[in-house]
């Protein structure tokens, strides 16, 4: 009962998330790549009640900007001219599921005063905007990379269950040797041999395709493993003894029993390749600006100054906390179910 | 003894050669070097490119450029890096003695940490601290190591009390020997402690899920009816039943240590294999960049055959059965 409360709570944080970030365009009030360079590292936006007559408002608000007399990037609150929060108002245009290409976004400010809830970047872009859309790279990087890499452990794992004798031999070396670099070093040099300067889509494509096509070797060996006593269990013998091919066998009987090893391995591997494509874009060789990926945002908080007086650009790397912990809850519990299924 | 020892180190050798072939193959498989990067910086003729490409044999077949690399080991070169014109050897050495001087001490610490509290999470089983320590050790492996890095760097920044990367201070090149260690190990501190950090939270799990395994069984339940005093229990008893998986956990952890130790080199500017790697990486620089993987391998397996002699050492079948 707790194994399975826990991993309600898990899957849908993650389901919750994932859907929050591909309507990125709609709950973020800017665009990614939308600049107020005259406030270059606003800190995070408050929201008031109260102006600065201390009168109380119905509707929250906000304040613009101003320099303060210590100089330019010090701002105090413009008490001026009170700006209400609004919500399902126009901005800037954004494009969703690659089809639509509305302006309604779910909440804003009028002109003057922005609302930065994670404050903004040494651009001016708003932080929180660049958060959400962030996460539709490295969260879907590492996703489609399990995905890809589990397809290769799928390959490889059945013909190796299942063909045995050299190919098997073959194979397996090759895992361990591929097990043998340490995972990271192996990523680098792969990535030295491909282009470094490349637009956004090649560069995830690139990244995606790296982290996929160098992980297969792990999960291979277990699919490989439950091929193999498979193979063995008695209602295979006898659609063998009846006559059914090997892709009969592997497309009917042995890859539906991959199916609970590859479900975890999915669970675990996606948070690995998440961090993965977060390290490449942060070291300058994933994702490149002006599109952003949590990677190369938190690239930015390595530098001395930033990292002292700008905390909020370390929010993609907290982001990053409960993402990979609703991962791992997600693993754990449904390797709890698994064993008391089998 | 020997011949368990003698066949563990072929194949570890057997094992290092393999990935140096593939490696190797790979970086000659793919499209442009060094020089067709100089290209597009456009003074320098075809002739010129011809002419360099021949000094530096990439005109050879696969096979005789293997075998030129590795021989060129001999006369302690590895190959040649183009940018900074020097034998990667001569680059690579002394940054694997910066992430050795890294990655040794927080390997040792992180053991020395991790057993004792893995061993007293089995033996509070269900209790408190158990589930104390369960609950950081699930925070600990859900930390990203970059954001523990930039911690540690926000930590040193603000309080001035650790320095903010590097291994030595500026002023010390010609100080007294006791000094410069001094200022090392002050410098190693920070580095040091989020490598342990890191590392720490997989070497509590294991050690504890197999101490508690132990505990299960009926030979520890019997000396626990001799009434031995619990820590002769846990440390004599239990520990050296359970450490077959963790010594080679410990061979693992090597691996681990090396991926983390990358992203802290980087980030607090510890000058090891981490940023040559990275730097080589962007000047498409091939032989450091095959140097640098080839030597992480290297640590890799030499920790996997350090752990089987570990396992010959403590485990009784082992010996028996070779």
């Amino acid at each position: 009962m707790r194994a399975s409360s826990k991993l309600q709570w898990a899957a849908g944080f993650l389901v919750v998330l994932h859907v929050v970030v591909i309507f990125a365009g709609f709950i973020a009030p800017y665009n990614y790549r939308s600049q107020d360079r005259l406030h270059p590292f606003a800190p995070p936006t408050r929201v008031h009640l109260a102006d600065c007559s201390g009168k109380m408002h119905l509707r929250p608000f906000v304040y613009g900007l101003k320099d303060s007399d210590q100089g330019f990037g010090n701002y105090v609150e413009d008490c001026s001219q009170p700006l209400p929060l609004r919500f399902f108002v126009q901005g800037d245009e954004y494009s969703l599921l690659g089809m639509f290409h509305p302006t309604l976004h779910l909440f804003g400010v009028d002109a003057p005063a922005q609302v930065n809830v994670l404050g903004s970047d040494g651009f001016g872009r708003d932080q929180f905007s660049r958060l959400l859309y962030g996460g539709q790279v490295s969260l879907f990087a590492g996703l489609l990379a399990a995905l890809l890499a589990l397809s290769g452990a799928l390959v490889v794992g059945s013909i190796s269950g299942l063909y045995g004798g050299f190919t098997d031999d073959a194979l397996m070396r090759l895992a361990e040797i591929a097990v043998a670099v340490p995972s990271f070093y192996l990523l680098l040099a792969v990535r030295s041999l491909l282009p470094l300067r490349t637009g956004p889509v090649v560069a995830f494509l690139l990244v995606v395709c790296i982290i996929g096509f160098l992980s297969w070797a792990r999960p291979a060996r277990l699919v490989r493993g439950v091929v193999l006593s498979g193979r063995e269990r008695n209602f295979v013998l006898a659609a063998r003894g009846f006559g059914a091919s090997r892709s009969y066998l592997l497309r009917r009987h042995l890859m539906p029993m991959t199916f609970p090893v590859m479900i975890t391995q999915m669970v675990v591997l996606v948070p690995q390749f998440i961090l993965a494509e977060v390290l490449l874009s942060f070291l300058g060789l994933g994702i490149s600006e002006p599109f952003p990926s949590w990677g190369n945002m938190l690239a930015y908080a390595q530098q001395y100054h930033i990292l002292i007086s700008y905390s909020w650009m370390l929010a993609p790397g907290l982001v990053l906390l409960p993402v990979i912990l609703a991962y791992h809850v997600l693993a754990d519990a449904l390797q709890e179910k698994l064993q008391l299924t089998a | 003894m020997t011949r368990y020892l003698i066949r563990r180190l072929l194949q570890a050798l057997l094992l290092l050669a393999a990935v140096s072939v593939l490696l190797f193959a790979l970086m000659q498989a793919a499209p442009g070097d060094y020089l067709s990067e100089q290209r597009l910086a456009g003074h320098m003729s075809p002739e010129a490119m011809q002419a360099l490409r021949a000094k530096y044999g990439l005109d050879q077949t696969f096979a005789v450029r293997y075998f030129r690399w590795i021989a060129s080991l001999s006369h302690g070169e590895l190959g040649y890096s183009v940018s900074y014109n020097e034998p990667a050897l001569q680059l690579l050495l002394p940054r694997v003695r910066n992430t050795l001087l890294l990655t040794l001490p927080a390997l040792l610490i992180s053991w020395f940490i991790g057993v004792p509290l893995g061993v007293l999470a089995a033996s509070r089983r269900g209790g408190w601290l158990d589930r104390i320590f369960a609950a950081g050790n699930g925070f600990l492996l859900a930390l990203p190591d970059v954001l523990l890095c930039l911690i540690a760097l926000l930590i040193a920044l603000k309080t001035q009390r650790f320095p903010a990367g590097g291994m030595s201070s500026p002023d010390l090149s010609d100080a007294a020997a006791t000094v410069r260690m001094k200022d090392l190990i002050w410098h190693l501190w920070l580095p040091v402690a989020v490598l342990v950090i890191g590392a720490l939270a997989p070497i509590m799990l294991h050690v504890r899920s197999s101490v508690a395994e132990v505990m299960d069984s009926t030979y520890f339940r019997a000396a626990e009816g001799h009434g031995l005093r619990p820590f002769t229990l846990l440390f004599r008893h239990a520990l050296p039943a359970a450490a077959n998986p963790l010594i080679s956990l410990f061979g693992l952890s090597i691996a681990f240590l090396l991926s983390t130790s990358l992203v802290v080199e980087v980030i607090l500017s510890w000058p090891g294999l981490g940023p040559m790697l990275l730097e080589a990486v962007m000047a498409r620089d091939v032989f450091v960049v095959l140097g640098s993987v080839v030597f992480s391998t290297l640590f890799l397996v030499a920790g996997n055959f350090f752990a089987d002699v570990l396992l010959y050492v403590f485990d009784p079948r082992i010996r028996v059965q070779s």
